[in-house]
């Protein structure tokens, strides 16, 4: 299909995910499949295949070589896209913290979905939260619009000279991958004027310039000295961000801040979501909203670097604050909750009550009646208890599920 | 290939050490052990491949070449992780490729890219990464210096550890008094069986056989995959002065055979004529002692021996 100007094409995430590296100009994916993310790496294959993308499609042996050979290349002068979900991303884990610390630049989508045990499909964010602590860059997609989007805004900050760090986009798996949604494809050339081709900011290897690079450093304040750096780019993204953000909507007319502020003007109740839930969220409001309760909702889109401080001006004034976790620590609890309270601890007019909810795991749906109980509990002291989606229902499936196996609602472990 | 061909090949050949190239790689004064075989293997390979050479390294002991922020090397290094080496190797030759042809990179600046990683690395996690990396066919060269343990973190049990030899995690005692239990991994067999274009074993005590072998792979395209065997004073337990005897007492007694796979034939380069017994290289190196001491055990000695035996068998005339 030749691209001449803006066209809208029903897009899969994945679909949108791939039509998001051809628009880069991306020259090299190394790959390995997994489910949901397959879609992606197969339609980039069949680009390279067919000449409508120029570079080299490799085929890799596990994720850790995926993410070991996209950071070589990148590190050798390449514009570099992947893509991984769940397990992948846990067995590339190592390969993924090592080429955070080559600080090069380079994009990836993981398509969330829940981890074992017990092995399962449907999504949740302890895949991708499991990288929070990486120093990769995160933008967490909400419409399959987005994760095109964020993946053509995702190179611009990665290849910033004052950022030189992988990003990474999220999208959720099923909710997301697999369904269609109307996507508006940016005229190539104007993509090219926004992101033009790979001009790399640092040394990359080639004979002219020989030189060593993610050499053993010793001693901890030598050690200290690069972890700090890292951190310095990272937070150099919270005003670069802006810039890229800003140009992106000038030129293509669509306008994302780090969060997105939904209905959050005079609300009093606020659920704090990310990803394809927020739009359950922003239906929940619009639902609460008709029947007069003043509802909003935060989404958070860029994780890392954490926009504490946007956060928390956005919180300001909310009474009644529930963060949704689509993740569950155990023994802590939900893993974005804290960040939230730090965002908000300093604050005057912070709310009076955060509650942690703690749903959606495994894909498990969060439905109205949902929001309602969060709302309840939000009327309440909430307590440091997190509130976890999961009732009655839920409880009576699965013991139904059982008795078809012949177990008994007794042998249940409780 | 005509025999005028051949008779250039065979006059370019490096025939004694004064032919070696005087210019050195790697400088000396890392941070490696006095008398390592392996720096000394990697020296001798990299006058031959020379400093357009990328360095994609893996963890272990070579990790100390370069320590922030210095380098002894002309060449390109890259440190990655324990098995990330090869498929690092993979995205570096992958990308260099892609500029020389699609944004003009000029062909000087391309670069042999090359794996450096242990024995540990390469016999045990790395492997599948390497298979793979075989079986793509992808262009580089591997070289593994092998100690036969995981020596950086003080010489633990590898799947290259030979039988009878001591290490910190396989200990001789009253029920295991071979310490090592099993022999080591047939690398070569195993790489041998994808059929690469060129796979040899080189020694640091056989120079000239290393440089000509390294000269041979270097003007190949494919995986050409080098095992050297590197005497280790630390470990196996002698002094850094007589890392060049253990070497050729490995190769004299059998026990290290010097060859090379190419074009579907297994050839040995340096074929012992009269193979000393195992306990010359044995009794020689801590690693064995308990074979000798407290009392002599003759039945693991004449097992070791009996493999050597055995393996020689196959290519006796």
């Amino acid at each position: 299909m030749e691209l001449t100007k803006n066209k809208q094409m029903m897009l899969t995430g994945n679909k949108a995910a791939a039509w998001g590296a051809r628009l880069a100009g991306v020259d090299y994916v190394p790959a390995f499949p997994i489910t949901p993310q397959t879609e992606i790496v197969e339609t980039l294959s069949q680009w390279f295949a067919d000449g409508h993308m120029n570079g080299k499609f490799t085929n890799m042996d596990s994720e850790h070589s995926m993410f070991m050979a996209a950071g070589a290349a990148a590190a050798t002068g390449v514009r570099v896209f992947t893509a991984s979900s769940s397990q992948g991303i846990l067995y590339g884990l190592e390969a993924l913290q090592t080429i955070a610390g080559w600080r090069v630049p380079l994009v990836l989508v993981n398509v969330s979905r829940a981890l074992a045990t017990p092995i399962t499909l449907e999504p949740d964010h302890n895949d991708v939260l499991s990288l929070r602590d990486t120093g990769i860059l995160q933008l967490h997609a909400e419409t399959c619009q987005e994760v095109l989007d964020y993946i053509l805004m995702a190179y611009r900050i990665a290849e910033d000279p004052e950022v030189c760090l992988p990003v990474l986009v999220n999208l959720d798996g099923f909710y997301l991958s697999f369904t269609r949604e109307p996507v508006i494809l940016p005229d190539e050339a104007e993509v090219r004027k926004f992101l033009p081709l790979f001009k790399p900011s640092q040394p990359v290897f080639q004979a002219s310039q020989p030189m060593a690079r993610a050499s053993a450093v010793f001693g901890g304040g030598n050690y200290s000295y690069f972890k700090i750096q890292h951190h310095l780019a990272a937070q150099n993204v919270l005003t670069i961000y802006k810039k890229v953000a800003q140009e992106f909507g000038e030129r293509f007319g669509r306008f994302y801040d780090a969060v997105e502020r939904y209905r959050l003007d005079d609300a009093e109740y606020v659920f704090v979501m990310s990803n394809s839930f927020a739009t359950k969220g922003k239906a929940a409001v619009q639902h609460l909203r008709k029947n007069g309760i003043k509802a909003g909702l935060l989404k958070l889109s860029l994780l890392r670097p954490f926009p504490s401080e946007i956060i928390g001006e956005a919180l300001d004034h909310r009474s009644k604050v529930a963060v949704i976790d689509q993740n569950l620590a155990p023994g802590m609890g939900g893993i974005i909750y804290p960040e939230i309270l730090k965002a908000v601890y300093r604050r005057e007019d912070r709310p009076e009550h955060l509650l942690s909810v703690i749903g959606g795991l495994g894909g498990r749906d969060i439905q109205e009646g949902d929001f309602i109980s969060i709302l309840q509990r939000l009327d309440q002291d909430p307590g440091d208890d997190p509130l976890f989606l999961f009732d009655e229902k839920d409880l009576k499936q699965f013991d139904q599920l059982r008795q078809i196996a012949g177990f008994s609602r007794e042998a249940r472990v409780s | 290939m005509t025999a005028s061909i051949l008779d250039s090949v065979e006059e370019s050949k490096y025939k004694k050490v004064t032919d070696l190239n005087p210019q050195e790689e790697i400088a000396p004064g890392s941070a490696l052990c006095a008398g390592c075989g392996g720096l000394e293997g990697m020296r001798l390979a990299m006058k031959v491949l020379g400093e357009d050479t990328l360095i994609c390294n893996a963890a272990g002991c070579f990790t100390l070449i370069s320590v922030y922020p210095f380098t002894p090397l002309k060449g390109s290094w890259l440190y990655t992780s324990m098995s990330g080496p090869v498929p690092a190797a993979q995205g570096a030759r992958d990308a260099l490729d892609i500029r020389m042809a699609k944004h003009g990179l000029d062909q000087k600046e391309n670069m042999q890219v090359m794996v450096v990683a242990g024995d540990g690395a390469t016999y045990d996690m790395g492997l599948s990464p390497t298979s793979a990396a075989i079986h793509r066919n992808l262009d580089f060269i591997y070289f593994c210096y092998d100690n036969e343990a995981y020596g950086n973190t003080g010489f633990q049990q590898s799947g290259s550890s030979p039988l009878g030899s001591y290490t910190m995690t396989s200990p001789s005692t009253l029920d295991h008094p071979a310490g090592s239990e099993r022999s080591k991994k047939d690398l070569f067999g195993i790489w041998m069986a994808h059929n690469p274009p060129y796979l040899a074993t080189v020694s640091p005590r056989e120079p000239i056989d290393l440089s000509n072998k390294f000269k041979k792979a270097k003007d190949m395209k494919g995986p050409r995959l080098f095992i050297c065997l590197s005497p280790c004073p630390t470990g196996w337990g002698f002094d850094p002065k007589e890392t060049h005897l253990i070497a050729k007492l490995a190769v004299d007694t059998g026990i290290f055979p010097i060859k090379e796979f190419v074009n579907g034939k297994v050839i040995h380069t340096k074929r012992p004529r009269k193979r000393l017994p195992v306990e010359k290289y044995l009794e020689r190196q801590k690693r064995f002692k308990h074979l000798f001491e407290p009392e002599r055990r003759d039945d693991i000695i004449a097992q070791i021996q009996n493999n050597v035996d055995t393996y020689w068998e196959q290519y006796d005339e």
